[in-house]
Order: structure tokens, then sequence, then C-alpha cells
């Protein structure tokens, strides 16, 4: 009888957990979620309020077409956006892990003064030194270029990802390249050939931040990117979401909005660990 | 040196090899110094000289010593921006807090589905603030959007209401879209900080008769300062530099009440053109930030006698 009364306990306070659990994670999912299917509504649906939340006449995909009939349109700036975020990975890993490598295996001068530099940066907000990056860019005729945003960007990952690099170095042991030195490998050969397939891991981590960072970064875009033809998606979108293109098309709304959300998830959740032990990285520090 | 020569006893060829070799190092680091010295120390620099000068987009600047800096302090809009500024930090660091850390004690154990869970309430992070706001500011429109809509469907109100039109429903709303966003983030610091509370100290307690609360109370919050601190410092450098919900869900209204330190920067380097005061409002808000990374490096010092 007793045993029967604590075992129903036990049944009740797992099915409240976990109603609990699955509440809070529709809710969590749900704005997500809503957008991704209203923006598959045909666009005189997509104007209303999105109840349901689903297509109700019919399948459509004429909220991308329009959304890519405005400016320059939807694949003009996804094109800039994909471009600098690549670009901004590419760059961030092969300066990061340059460094890292640099930090982690040699003794040279103003070491410590290079590396306390570069982590330090991070304590200065790159919002507060926007008007002279301009100037800068101006001046080295990159102004305006995507280019520009791409160094911007890659000089924010820099202290976190030079950081993940070179804790990452130096779990590797020293017996490794020791090996390897002696079968005559030049130092390039070696951190390309012997050291980073050991540190891959790392790698992935610093890459997907990179891109994070640079997909989703607003600020910056915002003011070094001028001419409409640069703009990346947020900066577009924020453009129509204004009504600079005239009144505002929430459909549009929608699909852009579930172009920019897309990429992110799908990098998440196919790179979860990755994620976590960056957060867990950079938390220790 | 020459302790350091007694220690290395190598011939001397070899130890000049050696020690150019340690200097192929520099080239190894030089991208990253030259990145951090174009995009990061010349532009701190100018921004602490452009401060001194009168600087317009176009046209000749002129050096005005402190003279920005006098300006700053009668900018009566500035130092409401840094008030509401300082209002919604403090406001949204409780809100995060209040609803990750029930949401980290929830995930902290592993038990069936904990990772689904944990996955759905981390979601919305890894989504960019623009992406976020975009989205709620659709949500929260008044005639095309969920939330306003959906209430008057429900019978909850009798006619539509603007979420966004006045000051504290368009606040409330804010806080509601950065909580969502950022508490997933939050929770997964406070579950690695949970996690690292030895279990057996929670066994011991157990044993010695502590309830709950007083098991909370005596282990987990004090063995859990750091990450406490780490949380509640990322929250809060976060929420100062607040920029993208205002000026994407609100436009910084109604009446500019919703205008922060950076959404005001904003405005006077790049729509009033006037750089030489955006910069002094900058330094002033780099010393604010500054200042807030060396409380957080004394907050997050290493507790004396563990570890």
């Amino acid at each position: 009888m007793a045993q029967a009364a604590s075992r129903s306990r036990r049944l009740l306070s797992r099915v409240a957990e976990h109603s609990t659990g699955i509440i809070a994670s529709v809710l969590f999912a749900a704005p997500i979620v809503w957008a991704v299917l209203s923006a598959f509504k045909p666009a005189a649906e997509a104007r209303l309020p999105p109840l349901p939340p689903w297509p109700t006449s019919g399948f459509s995909l004429e909220n991308y077409a329009t959304l890519n009939s405005f400016g320059d349109g939807l694949w003009a700036s996804a094109q800039n956006s994909i471009y600098v975020s690549v670009m901004t990975v590419v760059l961030s890993v092969a300066v990061s892990v340059l460094a890292g490598y640099g930090f982690s295996r040699f003794r040279f001068p103003f070491k410590d003064l290079f590396f306390i530099l570069i982590l330090s940066t991070i304590m200065i907000p790159f919002q507060s030194i926007l008007t002279p990056i301009f100037l800068v860019l101006t001046k080295l005729g990159l102004h305006n270029t995507l280019t520009g945003l791409v160094g911007v960007y890659v000089t924010l990952q820099l202290p976190f990802s030079i950081f993940m690099m070179r804790n990452a170095f130096d779990a590797v042991p020293r017996e490794i390249e020791e090996a390897a030195r002696m079968d005559g490998a030049s130092n390039l050969t070696m951190l390309l050939k012997v050291m980073l397939p050991l540190v891959w891991p790392g790698v992935v981590t610093i890459a997907l931040f990179a891109f994070l960072g640079a997909w989703n970064e607003f600020l910056a875009a915002l003011v070094l990117m001028t001419d409409q033809s640069k703009f990346t998606l947020p900066v577009m979108m924020t453009a129509l979401q204004s009504g600079r293109f005239g009144a505002i098309d929430w459909g549009a709304v929608q699909a852009g909005v579930t172009v920019m959300m897309v990429p992110c998830l799908i990098l998440f959740l196919a790179l979860q660990r990755f994620y976590i032990r960056g957060l867990m990285a950079g938390a220790v520090k | 040196m020459t302790v350091i020569t007694a220690a290395t006893p190598a011939p001397p060829r070899a130890r000049r090899v050696a020690s150019r070799q340690q200097w192929i190092g520099l080239l190894y680091v030089a991208p990253a110094v030259a990145l951090v010295v174009v995009f990061f120390l010349i532009p701190l620099g100018m921004t602490a000289w452009m401060s001194l000068h009168n600087w317009p987009l176009m046209g000749e600047h002129s050096f005005i010593g402190l003279g920005n800096y006098v300006a700053i302090l009668r900018d009566t809009r500035f130092w409401n921006a840094l008030r509401f500024t300082a209002f919604y930090t403090v406001i949204v660091t409780i809100a995060i807090f209040v609803v990750a850390f029930p949401l980290a004690l929830f995930v902290e154990r592993p038990r069936p589905l904990t990772n689904l869970y944990r996955t759905m309430f981390f979601m919305p992070a890894v989504v960019g603030f623009a992406s976020a706001s975009l989205l709620w500011s659709w949500l929260l429109n008044v005639d095309s959007g969920l939330f306003s809509p959906a209430a008057y469907d429900l019978g909850l109100i009798d006619r539509k209401f603007n979420l966004l039109a006045t000051f504290q429903p368009a606040f409330w709303s804010i806080i509601a879209m950065v909580v969502w966003k950022v508490a997933g983030f939050t929770m997964i610091i406070l579950m690695a900080g949970l996690q690292s509370i030895p279990q057996d100290l929670q066994e011991a307690a157990v044993i010695d008769g502590a309830g709950p609360f007083a098991r909370f109370r005596a282990i987990t919050l004090p063995l859990m300062r750091r990450t406490l601190a780490l949380a509640l410092i990322l929250s809060v450098a976060g929420s100062i530099l607040a920029f993208d919900q205002f000026y994407i869900i609100l436009r910084g209204g109604p009446r500019n009440q919703t205008l922060t330190a950076v959404y005001w920067i904003f405005n006077q380097s790049f729509v009033s053109f006037k750089l030489g005061y955006g910069a002094a409002l900058s330094m002033v808000l780099l010393v604010i930030l500054v200042a807030l990374s060396l409380v957080q490096l004394w907050l997050l010092r290493k507790p004396e006698g563990l570890d």
C-alpha cells in the first residue's frame, strides 16, 4: 500500500517534471517556429495576424520572392553575409592557428606583452572605437568594402580564438614535435601536418564562433556599410523593416528572419558539443 | 643570464640555431598583432585624440581641448540615456537570473530528455540579436503581429493594444525578448557551476540533516561565487552595450525614452556626424566598461584556500 503510494508519487513528480520541461521548451521554440512557418504563407495571408502560425490558404514561397525584389534583393545581401562570414572564418582560423602556435611553442621578445595586448582587447567594447575604425578603413581605401568589415570582424574574434588555440597547442605533448623534427620536418610543415590534426576540435570551435559572430553582427555593419549593395542581411532586413522600401511587408520580414536564423540553428545543432566546449573554455578564463 | 647559460650547457652553435628558431615565433604572431594594432590600438588612440577636437565629417577639425567633455556635463540627453541604460541593465539582469537559475537547476542532473531540454532552451541564444529583434518586432506589431491580436481573439482585451506605443509595455516587451534570447546562455554557465560542486558535499549535508534551502545557502551559493560573478558580468557588460533591440524594435522611442548609451553615441557620431563629440562620449563609456572589467577580475579571483 505504502509502496504503491510512493510509486505513484514518484510517477506524479516525473509527470510534473516533464510537463514543465515540455512547456518551457515550447515557449523557447515558439517564436522561431512561428516565423519559419509563417514565412510560407502567401503574401496576402502573411499580412494578417499569424493565427494559426502555419499557412491555411496554401503553401507558398511568395514572401521569399518579394524579399528578393527589395533594394538589391535578398540574394545580394545573403551573398554579402555569406562572403563576410566565410572570410571571417577562414582568416580568423588562419591568424589564430599561427598565433596560437607561436605563443605556445616559441620564446621571443615581447611575447607576454603581445599576448596580454591581444587578450585585453576584450575589455574594450568595439562600439566605442567605431568612428576611428571608420576613418582608418577610409585611409586604407577599404571604406564601404566587405573586406574592411571582415578585417574588423576577424580582429573582434582574436582574443577568444587565440586564447583557445594557444591552450589547444599547449595540450599537445612536446615529444610529438621532437619526433617529427628528428624526421626533418620544418616548422610550417610540422604545424600543418603534425599539429593541426591534433588541435582540430579547437579549430572547429573557433570557426563556429567566428561564423556566428560575423553572420549576426549588426552595429559595425550598419555603420561601415553605407552603400546598399554592400548591406549584410541584418542591415538590409532592418532597412526593410523600417519602411525604407515603402510599406512594411511583414511576410518579407518573416522570410528574411528565417534566412538569418536557420544557418545559425543548423550549425549549432550539428556542432553543439564544439559550441559548449568553446563556451566553457571562454567561461573558465 | 649566466644562470640560464649554466642551466643549458649546449654547444654555442646549436644554441644560436635554437634561438634563431625561437625568433620565428614572432613571425607566427605577427598577423594577429598587426590586426590588433590596425583595427584596435590605432582606433583606440584616435578615439582619445579625436575626443579633444571639434571633428565634423567634412571639413577641417580643430583642437578644442576638453571642450567636448565640458559639453558632456551639460548634455542632459546623454545622462538620460546613461540612466536608462543603467535601469535597463539592472532590470534585465535580474529578469535573466530569475529565469535562468531555475532552468539551470532543472537541467543540471542527467535524466531522460535533459539534453533535449537544454538544446531547446539554448536555441534562441545562437540566433543573433538583430534576427531576434526583427522577429519580435513582428510579433509585437499591433496589426500583423501575434501578441495583441491573440489577446484580442481570446477576449482578453476589447480593442487591439499597441504594445510599442507607450514606455511601460514597450520596455517590458524588450525585457521579455532579451530574456527569451539570453536565458539559455546564462543557464548553461550556471549549470556548469552547479555541476562543479562535489556531489559528496551535498550528500554529507543531507546526512547532517540540512534541508534543501539550507544546503542551497550554505553549499551551492558560496561554491558558485565565481560562476555567479561570471554570469553576472557577462549580463551586465552585454546590457550596458545594448543597441540592436532598441534600434530595431523601438528606434529609441516612444518619445526617445529608450535611447541607450551606445544608441546616443551612434546618433551623435553617425547621424549628426559630430565625430569628436561622439569620441568623447565613447571615452566615457569606455572608462565605465574598463572599470567594470577590473571589478570582474576582482570578483573572479581564485577563492583563497580552495583549488
